[in-house]
């Protein structure tokens, strides 16, 4: 596969899906031409190589022209390192950090070379995610100090917030720097929903690997099962029912609905318009009661399975489904043009949290808010996977980078997710919904890409010789967003916060791990 | 114009609001002393402060869903409020993190008694699937006292709701 003037020796591993490895200098030079071309990288990652006669292993996902590609290096068993991406992918920052937290893998030259995940749980010098770390160790308590930056100047002021903040959100720490009401500088500091769960993969069997990749982030839930799924099948060389994936991505727009009708909701809510978030509530919650009637639970979870789906959908189901699509169109019509005609709502959407597109670009906004940034990526649209190949997906963008344009994606996409759903309703290939996978014969790799409706989510799988999972890295499109947050939220006032902060919606659990 | 839209459209959807479900005793693990003589004082209302200890936000997605209209938490005297300083009631999901122990602990602390903490879903009850580790404290009664116990991946926004009303329900749980 060939970007810029190179030859990079990539081979096909799936569908829009390449993989290659090099030398971990060449990373570089590979990263710089994936930039130049206007490529991303997506996501970095680490591994233990060393039972497998290695050392130790970095890996990077990278959006490019022709696909995905996920190339990666080897590394020396003593003191492992790489050169660092950050300088030409700003999102590599974080990502670098927790691999250094988890498996004590450096980025050379790194300029941020502080820990993310890490806090006060295990010390500096023990790394959780190698092979031979010692569980059996006594938990530290150490108190976890963390080495903001620090705005000064006549008047500026710092306001800590979390890990618990007053509404019902997940938890973590935003340092404001003010002036008055005007913010200088939002500072994130997160890991503290960081529970283990790539090391809880180790070992696990492949079957109770799609639950708990399903709860990497609950909202999220049909995304990570089907990415994890297709990273487990590839692994494997299973083939999955049409009528499966079919359904996959039936199970797909259904979660990306449900959560778009909840934002919108809660947007109304957070500028004085409780009436949008009880009109948009009871069609998420009707939305809820008709998917648990018709596949026993209100978030489709443990739906998706490796080899298939669990659930099958009856005719009298489908129907049903058709119906509520129908009626939901018809209300969400009426609310935005509620929401187009409030002038209140309209104001405080209008210009407030706004990413430009060339910043965007830049620091490598993805999904939901990179497209409201004229960042114009959606797996499904450009690289689709079955059966989204069949079903000629629009997508939907928007220039401003403001509130309001986060919205207007939102609302576009709700009826696009209308429309798939009842083009893939109509034409529902007929068969099985599940195949057993074939059995593993040695160790194996995979990878799974999905557009969740965050963003893309992605799942890298390793299978080790006995058929058990030996490494798993699911990757959260919140992971590239959060710094984007701390630069929307610049130069607007501290009220606004919650109102930037809802638009973009990000997860915790899925980036803290 | 957006008034008239509103009205129009409130006056059209009507009351979706639903009866309130009866509390389930059988979620209590925990009888206070006084129990009964706590919830004179307190009427017929309840202050919920919510903490994600660690969840993978499934919890949350139910929280969120009980302050709807279907369910009408306010008419019953159930109201979801931003400090410990005002709760009687905790409301903790998500296998505890060893990232987020202190934090827990130190809301517990600043909830003035008497108070009722509930675990909310799979994890915070048992672990649920993350269990305990390098990273998890595992279920939420092993760094706080927990009184009612609500299971489910996520519970339903109902048994949450029984959940809430066991906790702060003036019957004694019978001896099963």
């Amino acid at each position: 596969m060939k970007i810029g003037e190179h030859d990079w020796h990539l081979e096909p591993l799936g569908k829009h899906i390449w993989r290659g490895r090099m030398e971990a200098g060449q990373l570089l030079a590979l990263s710089r031409e994936v930039k130049e071309e206007g490529g991303q990288l997506i996501a970095l990652w680490g591994s233990d190589d060393r039972h497998l006669a290695g050392g130790f292993g970095i890996h990077a996902a990278l959006l490019t022209s022709s696909g995905l590609a996920w190339v990666s290096s080897a590394l020396a068993a003593n003191a492992p390192a790489y050169p660092d991406l950050a300088h030409i992918f700003p999102q590599a920052d974080r990502m670098q950090r927790a691999t250094f937290d988890l498996l004590g893998i450096t980025a050379s030259d790194a300029v941020d070379d502080r820990k993310w995940l890490r806090h006060g749980a295990w010390p500096a010098n023990v790394f959780p995610l190698r092979k031979d770390f010692d569980a059996s160790l006594p938990a530290t308590h150490d108190t976890d100090a963390y080495p903001f930056i620090r705005v000064e100047g006549d008047g500026v002021h710092e306001i800590a917030v979390g890990p618990i903040h007053a509404g019902t959100i997940e938890p973590g720490h935003f340092r404001f720097s003010v002036i008055g009401e005007r913010v200088l500088r939002l500072e994130q500091r997160q890991g503290y929903t960081h529970k283990g769960t790539e090391k809880r993969f180790e070992g696990m069997d492949l079957a109770t690997g799609a639950k708990l990749a399903g709860r990497v982030s609950g909202d999220t839930h049909s995304a990570y099962a089907w990415a994890y799924c297709m990273a487990v099948e590839t692994a494997t060389a299973s083939a999955v029912p049409e009528r499966a994936v079919w359904l996959r991505a039936l199970f797909l727009e259904i979660e990306r609905i449900a959560n778009h009708l909840g934002d919108l909701g809660y947007l109304g809510n957070d500028v004085a318009l409780s009436f949008g978030f009880m009109q948009f509530w009871r069609l998420k919650e009707n939305w809820l009661r008709l998917t648990a009637k018709l596949f026993g639970h209100r978030y489709l979870f443990d739906c998706i399975v490796p080899g298939g789906v669990a659930m099958d959908l009856s005719d009298s189901g489908r129907a049903k489904l058709a119906l509520e699509a129908n009626r939901i169109e018809t209300e969400v019509r009426s609310l935005k043009a509620i929401y187009d005609e409030h002038a209140t709502l309209q104001d405080r959407f209008a210009n407030t949290g706004v990413c430009k597109p060339d910043l965007a670009a830049r620091l490598g906004l993805t999904g939901l808010a990179g497209r409201a940034s004229a960042q114009a990526w959606d797996a499904r649209a450009q690289f689709p996977q079955a059966p989204y190949d069949q079903l000629d997906v629009s997508m939907s963008t928007q220039r401003r980078g403001d509130v309001l344009a986060r919205a207007e994606v939102r609302f576009t996409e709700i009826n696009e997710s209308l429309r798939l759903i009842r083009d893939l309703l109509a034409r529902l290939p007929a068969g099985d919904i599940h195949t057993p996978l074939k059995p593993v014969q040695d160790v194996c790799e995979g990878l799974g890409w999905v557009e969740g409706w965050r963003g893309e989510v992605l799942v890298a799988v390793r299978i080790g010789a006995d058929g058990r999972l030996d490494r798993v890295h699911p990757h959260d499109p919140s992971w590239q967003n959060w710094p984007l947050l701390e630069v929307g939220q610049l130069g607007n006032i501290v009220p606004d916060f919650p109102l930037i902060n809802k638009s973009f919606n990000l997860s915790y659990s899925g980036p803290d791990l | 114009m957006a008034t008239h839209l509103i009205l129009q459209k409130i006056f059209k959807t009507g009351f979706v609001s639903e009866p309130a479900p009866q509390a389930d005793l059988n979620l209590r693990t925990r009888e206070q002393a006084l129990h009964a003589d706590i919830l004179k004082v307190f009427g017929q209302s309840v202050a919920i402060r919510h903490v994600d200890a660690g969840s993978c936000n499934g919890c949350e997605l139910e929280i969120h869903a009980l302050n709807g209209p279907h369910y009408n938490i306010e008419g019953m005297g159930v109201k979801f409020v931003a400090s410990p300083r005002h709760a009687d009631v905790l409301l903790v999901t998500g296998p505890v993190s060893r990232n987020m122990e202190v934090a827990l602990k130190r809301t517990f602390d600043a909830t003035p008694e008497p108070k009722w903490v509930i675990a909310m879903g799979d994890c915070g009850c048992t672990g649920g699937m993350f269990g305990e580790s390098y990273a998890s404290c595992g279920k939420v009664s092993n760094v706080i006292p927990v009184d009612v116990e609500v299971p489910g991946c996520p519970p339903t926004p109902i048994a949450l709701l029984q959940g809430i009303l066991a906790a702060v329900s003036k019957a004694k749980k019978t001896a099963s």
